[in-house]
């Protein structure tokens, strides 16, 4: 059991949660962390999703790493992706439908998602099996994390509600206080990961660029 | 002919690909660093998503759709994997014919092909096309028929271009700027985008 979470795979695990992650570091599958966060409901539904199917498809990837030909590993990659994606997307439909038309296409673009293959590229091609699940189960929960910070703020402001539920009371409505419609459309997106990516640089000089 | 403009225009502008609906995020970031290449790469998306798309939407109304082949078998589920197929095969093509046939244009080009099997601005145009099928004909962004297909096709990859091309002219007089020194890279770049991104809303008021 100890070889199980041996240091090496725990950092698989642990770094992409804060010191590595994959929107604000390493930059991957920006277009769907911007696009499902302007309510918490469907941002934890994509963020679940994209962990299983990292997880996942860095398992498969990785049991059969040693077989794929290199010259077509990337066409592999995709059809594995989108098996996954297909699965997940017809259980969402099942029972979740409501979140799944709140997604629409961004659940099918999971598919083109860069951290599905800049993980499977950069890690399942080189790892065995568990370290690649441990990489995933990470990356996934690092690209949740992110969607999860940006979907509060935006949900809060942008509508005065938390998962739907009302959290600013009716007396600061009467008081004058209006909901930030800006927050909700795309440009408040891109400022939010702007200052995400500001606050993590600022405390960590390490990740700061030239 | 009327709907045709409108959809070609609506989608340069109003539902730009990345200013409205974050799609090419990746390969916009990385790959806008200078005018020349954001060119190459811009073209390169165009010319690609004018193939695919109308190929995915023959795909779709011909093969997938509910009734299509077979009365009462309604095949869209597989939409996903026979998408991403076309549109990896189909770079994997227009790689090779370039190849043969204009060796300069694949010098400048050649290297953003395979980056664009994985754009999110490709897969996303079908994805929303397959959408747009069934909205109704009274609809702007409803696509009735094989050339409005076309228009979207182009129109979007134009959009895109546009945006990239745009962002990496922004990009280039930012190397004299002083930026703050957590924020220089990524952070700025961000930045940028959602000032763009301000600027194309005003579009999103224009009625046709």
């Amino acid at each position: 059991m100890a070889e199980l979470f041996s240091k090496k795979n725990n950092e698989a695990l642990v770094t992409p949660l804060f010191k590595n992650n994959p929107v604000t570091i390493q930059v991957l599958g920006i277009c769907s962390a911007l696009a499902v966060t302007s309510k918490l409901a469907p941002a934890v539904v994509m963020g679940l999703s994209v962990t299983i199917i990292v997880a996942m498809s860095n398992v498969i990837i990785s049991l059969i790493r040693k077989t794929i030909p290199n010259r077509i590993r990337i066409i592999i990659q995709l059809v594995v992706v989108a098996a996954l994606v297909t699965m997940v997307s017809e259980v969402l439909k099942a029972f979740a439908y409501d979140v799944s038309v709140q997604l629409s296409v961004y659940i099918g673009l999971i598919i083109t998602n860069c951290i599905l293959m800049g993980r499977l590229e950069a890690f399942a091609m080189q790892n065995g099996p568990w370290a690649s699940f441990l990489d995933g189960i990470g990356n996934g929960l690092g690209y949740a994390f992110i969607l999860v910070i940006l979907a509060f703020v935006r949900e809060l402001f942008g509508s005065g509600t938390l998962f739907d539920i009302p959290v600013i009371p009716d007396w600061a409505y009467q008081a004058g206080y209006i909901n930030n419609g800006l927050m909700l459309m795309a440009p408040m997106a891109f400022f939010l990961i702007a200052c995400i990516i500001w606050v993590q640089r600022a405390k960590d000089k390490s990740l700061q660029e030239e | 002919m009327e709907h045709f403009i409108s959809l070609f225009v609506r989608s340069i502008f109003v539902d730009n690909m990345i200013f409205a609906f974050f799609l090419g995020m990746c390969s916009f970031l990385a790959v806008s660093k200078s005018v020349k290449t954001a060119i190459g790469l811009g073209i390169a998306v165009t010319f690609v998503q004018l193939i695919t798309l109308p190929v995915n939407y023959l795909l779709q109304t011909k093969v997938l759709g509910p009734d299509a082949i077979v009365p009462g078998v309604d095949l869209t589920f597989l939409a996903f994997i026979l998408f991403i197929a076309v549109i990896a095969g189909i770079v994997q093509l227009v790689e090779m014919v370039v190849e043969r046939f204009s060796p300069s244009l694949y010098a400048s080009l050649g290297i953003f092909l395979p980056l664009i099997a994985v754009n999110c601005a490709i897969m996303g145009g079908s994805l929303f096309m397959q959408q747009r099928i069934a909205m109704e004909a009274n609809n702007s962004q409803a696509i009735l028929n094989f050339w409005d297909s076309v228009a979207f096709a182009l129109g979007s990859g134009m959009g895109w271009a546009l945006a990239i091309i745009l962002f990496a002219a922004v990009r280039e007089k930012m190397e004299y700027c002083i930026v703050p020194k957590p924020l220089r890279g990524l952070g700025i770049a961000f930045i940028t985008v959602g000032l763009m991104a301000l600027a194309f809303m005003c579009f999103s008021g224009i009625k046709m």
